[in-house]
């Protein structure tokens, strides 16, 4: 009888450590990320999971205790009460408390989320089936990034790359320490670009711009993928963002402006 | 309680006018409706079962193994709507039409034919979703959400018949709704109030309000969609004025109370078995019914809590996040209820008591890991991945169909006058909830760690939890062939008979009739009714 609640307990538990230790490198939470968003997102996160956590404990803690001790086969016998209202009272008041206090920084974040103004540059994301196209705004310069997973990696002829799946020809180059506002539409269907490691998720609708930003703390190249189901190469729509330092970066956009021999 | 017996005895006699297949097709009896509802369910439950056990074929490594791509995505989609539409709605309409006239007195459902009907049109609806998947250009590929313009402008010429077999479907569940409303409301025994009424009774009576106000949501959603295809409109097309995002309000305002409508007798039925096995009554019932009323009242303001990645405004994002949360209040409320309602008891663990006990922690974390998703902010990292697949397989299966097993094995001695194997039915227990958290709790890793779902193919670094995921589903699917084993045995009449009242610890006028329940039943209705 025991077994299911201690399997889920246990699993839950697991949750916490594992993601602390053997499987830190394995992404078996939610990222920290780069960008203050994404840190307050992963923060959000693990503080409900503990409430939950925590509430968990003591509602599956009780009824293992009622169900070992209050067994018939132990000679328990029933007791007769079936309501009240002070119990009542206090278990609908206090997880109304917990979720106004749940709401506060959920909607400090929110705003934080939605307000893209005062961005340093704007890249035009639109999503095509399957690729995406980057258009930055404030430069001359715009290109499609195709997913590079050969065919015959998907169809395990060959061995699969690190990346596999995950890996496209040209990457989204972007500065560290900038407020980067994304503006997303799409070609065709809906397609949604979402970026862990950056905090960023958005649905790019077809006739409509939607908004969101980030601004990336740290260089490095950060996968993800497209997160709402647009046709038989969903899976295939990886995106790549390469975070440079500014110079660099620099250096990066003149590279790109220059023309390059036609081939 | 023993002249009802003889009442019930008396109409022994009078079997079912017709015999062989036209029994069936004519009944319009509430027992035989009952039966096929159920029998058709669980014939959907193997065929989008074995759709699953294809899509974690496919997914047990990385690259493309089993089914193409597309195929791939009609099995998502089909698998989707044939558990939501052609499994457990019809599930919880066979329970209704079974026990709702037993559990409050009444011979038969208040409308008999339309009963019939709106059962025999579901094989129909049923036939031609099915059918879509052998068309030219293959059937529905969009998910069971079918969002435009996916399911729209780019979707497969198949699609017209799914829009057909959705109203069918449409039209069967508010048919069965009203009647369950009409029975409820005309058909109890003289001397039962409402507030009388079982729990079970009252969840349907509340989930056959919500389907009758959703379900035409869904036709218009669905009509609107067949004038974009063929007529030339632009309801979800931003060329032609429209909105792709309205299709997205229109489907969760029917898609979300959808979510109660499907759980909310499983609510009933664990309520109904935890008393009878902690032999004690269930605490709290008054807040139950409030609970009841709460959460079915909210379920129709949160449905944009599906959309936070649209692009929603600031304040249309916070109102849907914030009653989002209030849902956790009256399901706490729930909750903390059935673990009061065992506590000092005098429990036993038959297999109804097992699978409700199992009901009430597993939907519990599936409710934890909804009130982490209303959260906007970490429902950017969680949206449109496994962590929400976990989710909702969990509020679904270890939730809802737990609760149908619980509910099948509780009345099973009622319906066939034969108790079940109790010993191989405690096995299907074990290996079902052991496999089922093997296969739905990784995955909530799986999101995290940054799997999108619906996609046939993945980074290598999620093969092993994959691995997990389908190794525990298929367990989980072959333990379910014990459980058929185990209805049809006490079906012919193996295992010891049963008595009237089966169980020790149960109330209620349904275990006043004989076991099994007489075809007809109540010709008279019962006096004496427990008052609350």
């Amino acid at each position: 009888m025991l077994g299911f609640k201690k399997l889920s307990l246990l699993l839950t538990a697991g949750l916490m450590n594992f993601s602390a230790t053997a499987f830190a490198a394995y992404g078996l939470n939610m990222p920290v990320g780069v960008s203050p968003l994404s840190a307050s997102m992963h923060h959000l996160h693990m503080t409900m999971l503990w409430v939950c956590i925590g509430i968990g404990i003591i509602v599956f803690g009780i009824m293992t205790y009622a169900i070992i001790k209050h067994r018939k086969s132990k000679g328990h016998q029933a007791a007769n009460f079936h309501e009240n209202t002070h119990v009542e009272i206090i278990w609908t008041v206090i997880p109304f408390i917990i979720l106004i206090v749940m709401a506060i920084p959920a909607t400090k974040t929110l705003i934080e989320m939605n307000d893209t103004k005062a961005a340093d540059l704007t890249i035009k994301v639109t999503g095509y089936r399957w690729y995406w196209h980057y258009d930055y705004l404030d430069e001359a310069l715009d290109f499609f990034s195709h997913p590079s997973t050969t065919q015959e990696e998907i169809n395990n002829l060959v061995a699969k790359d690190e990346h596999y799946n995950l890996a496209v020809d040209q990457h989204l180059v972007v500065p560290i320490n900038k407020k980067i506002r994304f503006a997303f539409t799409s070609n065709d269907v809906i397609h949604a670009w979402w970026v862990p490691q950056l905090g960023v998720k958005k649905d790019a609708v077809p006739g409509f711009i939607t908004e969101s930003w980030t601004i990336i703390k740290e260089p490095g190249i950060y996968r993800g993928q497209c997160a709402e189901l647009c046709g038989a190469g969903h899976a295939y729509m990886p995106i790549v963002v390469e975070a440079k330092t500014q110079a660099d970066y620099e250096t990066w956009l003149v590279e790109q402006k220059t023309p390059k021999n036609p081939s | 309680m023993t002249s009802h017996d003889m009442t019930a005895d008396d109409a022994h006699h009078h079997g079912p006018s017709k015999k062989g297949i036209l029994r069936w097709v004519t009944t319009t009896n509430h027992k035989d409706i009952g039966t096929m509802y159920l029998v058709f369910s669980f014939i959907m439950f193997f065929v989008g079962g074995s759709m699953a056990m294809v899509i974690r074929a496919e997914l047990f490594q990385p690259g493309m193994q089993i089914v193409p791509a597309e195929t791939f995505n009609m099995l998502t989609t089909m698998h989707g709507l044939i558990m939501v539409f052609g499994f457990i709605m019809p599930v919880f309409v066979g329970l209704a039409n079974w026990m709702i006239p037993l559990m409050i007195g009444a011979p038969d459902m208040a409308l008999p034919r339309m009963n019939n009907w709106s059962f025999w049109i579901l094989p129909v609806a049923g036939t031609i979703l099915i059918s879509t998947m052998f068309m030219q250009g293959g059937g529905p590929n969009f998910g069971w959400t079918f969002y435009a313009p996916l399911s729209t402008t780019f979707a497969p010429k198949s699609t017209d018949y799914f829009i057909f077999a959705i109203h069918l479907l449409g039209m069967s569940s508010i048919m069965g709704s009203i009647n369950v409303i009409v029975t409820i409301f005309n058909m109890r025994a003289p001397k039962m109030r409402l507030i009388d009424m079982p729990i079970f009774v009252w969840t349907w009576l509340i989930t056959a309000f919500l389907i009758i106000a959703v379900m035409p949501v869904l036709a218009g959603t669905v009509t609107m969609m067949l004038m974009d295809r063929n007529f030339g409109t632009s309801f979800f097309n931003a060329a032609g004025g429209g909105d792709p995002v309205l299709f997205q309000h229109l489907f969760w305002f029917f898609g979300h109370p959808e979510v109660y409508i499907i759980i909310l007798p499983a609510f009933g039925i664990v309520s109904e078995i935890i008393p009878t096995f902690a032999r004690k009554k269930l605490f709290g019932r008054m807040s139950m019914i409030y609970a009841l009323t709460a959460i079915a009242f909210l379920s129709f303001i949160v449905w944009a809590h599906h959309m936070f990645m649209t692009g929603l405004p600031l304040a249309a994002s916070m109102f849907f996040m914030y009653a989002t949360m209030l849902i956790a209040v009256p399901t706490g409320v729930k909750v903390f209820n059935w673990v009061a309602t065992i506590y000092r008891g005098c429990l036993t663990f038959e297999t109804p008591m097992l699978f409700s006990l199992a009901f009430v922690v597993l939907f519990t974390i599936g409710g934890f890991t909804g009130l982490m998703l209303s959260l906007i902010p970490s429902d950017v990292q969680y949206h449109d991945t496994y962590f929400v697949v976990g989710h909702f397989h969990y509020v679904l299966v270890p939730g809802s169909l737990f609760s149908v097993f619980a509910a099948i094995y509780y009345w099973l001695p009622k319906w066939t006058g034969h108790m079940y194997n109790e010993t191989l039915a405690k096995f299907h227990f074990w290996i079902s909830v052991i496999s089922v958290n093997l296969t739905f709790f990784p995955m909530h890793f799986l999101g995290l760690a940054g799997m999108p779902r619906r996609i046939p193919d993945y980074a290598l670094q999620f093969t092993d939890f994959n691995q997990i995921v389908s190794i525990g589903a298929f367990i989980f699917g072959a333990a379910q062939l014990i459980f058929v084993y185990i209805v049809i045995q006490a079906m012919r009449g193996k295992g010891p008979k049963a008595t009237a009242h089966v169980w020790e610890g149960s109330h209620g006028l349904e275990w006043t009739v004989p076991s099994p329940a007489p075809y007809h039943t109540f010709s008279e209705p019962p006096t004496q009714i427990e008052r609350h």
